[in-house]
């Protein structure tokens, strides 16, 4: 399944690449995308653990970025 | 400029005049300090911040870190007014860069101005102004004159004239009337027109254009993921230079406050923003300027590989030519023009072939009235050769050569390009008319300009016959045609092709039947895509009038995109190794590491700035 999500307070180009790694990293994520110009972020992984791979996203990138949210 | 920006601001030039002051006023020792320490609250706190918690989340060598490691270690050394400095000038490049990166962001937006605002729904006889997500599918909307279209659809009432410049690059009026169909994005300039919605506000061109534009810096090119994974190693290693001076030098030879300091330089010259942003920024700018002239481009690995363009493939029909059938030529032999095109429309009202349809058009044109089919009957196809028919009483022929030697008649060849319909009543022959499909008026000065761009090869592929397929490849100057073939034909020579090159291979075609081979080359590129859904989600870029004078452009706007993202790969790197060597050697100080961080980020962002020019002509 893939995903396109908004996102918003992304203001680093260097820690959008740092979440891109992390979150690739992810089991059961095949390809993940983020564009710094478009605060937005698309996360493409296996059905079933769709939604706990987002959730686990979303927190790498709250570590990275505190202010960052995914809407 | 938002509310945190301008805060930033007041504290920068607070702190700023703080340090200035520090220069004359004559306090010393413990005092000095503390003044210094003030300044650099004022300014650093929230860097300070981010720094302790990065490291709590274990994400060390983060930018506020490091800044906050080199700028304390000026302090630790004895440096105050350089430590607050350096955190100002830091701040003031943060602010910049984010107004940077903001603005481009805001042009671009600008650029894509298609995005309607509202729409006029009619309802229960009244019309009241809602959003165009709220209107569903199948409702009437009213679009007055200076409004956007909002939503595609059909026009059930009224007629006015369009401008289509927001979606094609070129504002040539479109006249639409009741049943004309229209695409969202484009501006009624005219008369109020009524609109029946076929889909809803989120399929309909205008949203689509939009989304596709948005989510194209998502397919990142190969010098982006370059430059991601070059400061992957880049900042770990300065970083870990930058311990080994402040280190082993010191132990050698006991200097310990020098070698210090040239470390912290290195700190600051690891960050790795400037070069991270300055890419995806260029390419980001190029996509906006090219889709302000009309052309989508699906993402910035298109970019890279389009820049490389070396063998063009095009589908002839609809693509080099109009794809659409005209008569280009009667030529009457034993009776006039008047006869000849007569009798041929009135046997071919019978049928629906495109060369019958285009006859019974020339018909209309001329006469303003449809065929006279009083005195036809026993009508009969002849399958693969044309028509026979009785017309007072006596038998017409109306096909190709073949169907003239079948039944004895002697007929004349033609010499011009098309498809020929031979005509012969009563035994006799009567002249033939010439359909062809007419070449599109730029194809040869876009193939000239193409080759100007850099290609090296121009192919045609065509299913039509070898005669018609030379004779448009000559007229326009492509080097290599191949023709009567069928779909799956194209895509064996598309795939032969892909192993004779060392560029890119871009196909262009039509994108109705030959998506096979759209998908199957480097770049696919569709023409003439409005209102198409098929066209826009198989190519990979999209030319949204059938000008093809724009594929060199898009070559063109890819070259410079290409160009400035490697001028500021090279200067961001080659700056940044420069300060870092001079630091090493002691020729530099904390200003010029600033500079290598900051201004070089700053200088990147103006660079790829001009990627949004792009879209003007003279790109």
């Amino acid at each position: 399944m893939k995903k396109i999500f908004k996102t918003e307070n992304l203001c680093c180009a260097n820690c959008a690449a740092k979440m891109e790694n992390k979150i690739k990293k992810l089991h059961g994520v095949n390809d993940v995308g983020i564009s710094i110009m478009t605060q937005k972020m698309f996360i493409d992984a296996d059905d079933e653990n769709f939604d706990a791979i987002v959730t686990k996203a979303a927190d790498i990138c709250k570590k990275i970025e505190k202010d960052f949210n995914m809407i | 400029m938002n509310e945190k920006q301008k805060n930033t601001l007041i504290r920068v030039a607070i702190s700023a005049v703080l340090v200035a002051l520090g220069y004359f006023i004559p306090v010393k020792g413990a005092m000095r300090l503390l003044y210094f320490i003030a300044a650099y609250a004022i300014i650093g706190w929230d860097v300070v911040l981010r720094a302790v918690e990065n490291i709590k989340n274990l994400q060390p060598l983060d930018e506020a870190f490091l800044m906050t490691i080199a700028t304390v270690g000026a302090f630790v050394i004895g440096e105050y007014a350089e430590g607050v400095a350096v955190m100002l000038f830091y701040q003031v490049g943060q602010i910049f860069e984010s107004t940077a990166v903001e603005k481009s962001r805001k042009n671009i937006k600008e650029l894509m101005d298609i995005m309607p605002e509202f729409a006029n729904l009619e309802k229960d006889g009244k019309v009241i102004r809602v959003s165009p997500e709220q209107v569903p599918k199948g409702s009437v909307i009213v679009v007055k004159p200076g409004e956007k279209i909002p939503i595609d659809g059909l026009v059930i009432k009224g007629n006015s004239v369009l401008n289509t410049a927001a979606l094609t690059g070129e504002s040539v009026p479109l006249r639409v009337a009741e049943g004309s169909s229209v695409s969202s994005g484009c501006i009624n300039t005219e008369g109020v027109i009524y609109v029946k919605t076929d889909r809803r506000f989120e399929d309909s061109t205008a949203a689509k254009i939009l989304e596709l534009v948005e989510n194209s810096s998502l397919k990142k090119a190969k010098a982006e993921n370059f430059i991601t994974k070059f400061a992957r190693y880049y900042t770990p290693i300065v970083v870990a230079l930058a311990v080994f001076f402040a280190i082993v030098p010191s132990v050698i030879t006991g200097n310990w406050s020098e070698w210090f300091s040239r470390a912290l330089i290195f700190l600051v010259v690891s960050c790795p923003c400037a070069l991270v942003i300055s890419v995806p920024l260029s390419f980001f700018g190029a996509i906006g300027g090219a889709s302000k002239r009309g052309i989508l481009i699906k993402g910035g690995n298109y970019i890279e590989a389009v820049s490389k363009a070396e063998i063009m493939v095009f589908d002839k029909t609809g693509t080099l030519t109009e794809g659409k059938f005209s008569v280009s030529e009667i030529k009457p032999k034993n009776c006039d023009e008047n006869e000849l095109l007569s009798i041929s429309a009135a046997v071919e009202s019978f049928t629906n072939h495109p060369i019958a349809s285009s006859i019974k058009e020339a018909y209309k044109n001329a006469y303003k009235k449809e065929p006279d089919t009083a005195n036809i009957y026993d009508i009969e196809e002849k399958a693969g050769m044309g028509l026979a028919a009785k017309y007072k009483g006596k038998t017409v022929f109306v096909g190709n050569e073949k169907l003239m030697t079948k039944n004895g008649i002697d007929y004349s060849k033609s010499e011009n390009y098309g498809t020929v319909a031979h005509v012969a009543y009563d035994g006799q022959y009567m002249g033939y008319i010439v359909i062809s499909d007419n070449i599109k008026r730029n194809a040869e000065k876009a193939i000239k300009e193409l080759k100007k761009a850099g290609v090296k090869r121009t192919v045609m592929l065509t299913g039509d016959n070898g005669r018609n397929a030379k004779y448009t490849a000559d007229k326009i100057g492509i080097d290599e045609v191949h023709y009567s073939l069928l779909p799956e034909n194209k895509v064996d020579i598309t795939e032969k092709l892909i192993n004779e090159k060392t560029g890119t291979l871009i196909y262009t075609g039509d994108g109705i039947n030959d998506a096979p081979v759209i998908s199957r080359a480097d770049v696919g590129i569709a023409m003439g895509g409005i209102g198409s859904d098929a066209a826009i989600e198989a190519a990979d870029i999209v030319i949204m009038d059938d000008n093809m004078e724009k594929i060199a452009e898009a070559i063109n706007i890819s070259k410079k995109a290409m160009r400035i993202v490697y001028e500021n790969v090279v200067l961001a790197i080659g700056i940044k190794v420069m300060v870092l060597i001079l630091g090493a050697l002691g020729m530099a100080n904390m200003w010029e590491g600033v500079f290598a961080d900051v201004g070089v980020a700053i200088i990147a962002i103006f660079n790829a700035c001009r990627m949004l020019s792009a879209g003007k002509k003279e790109a």
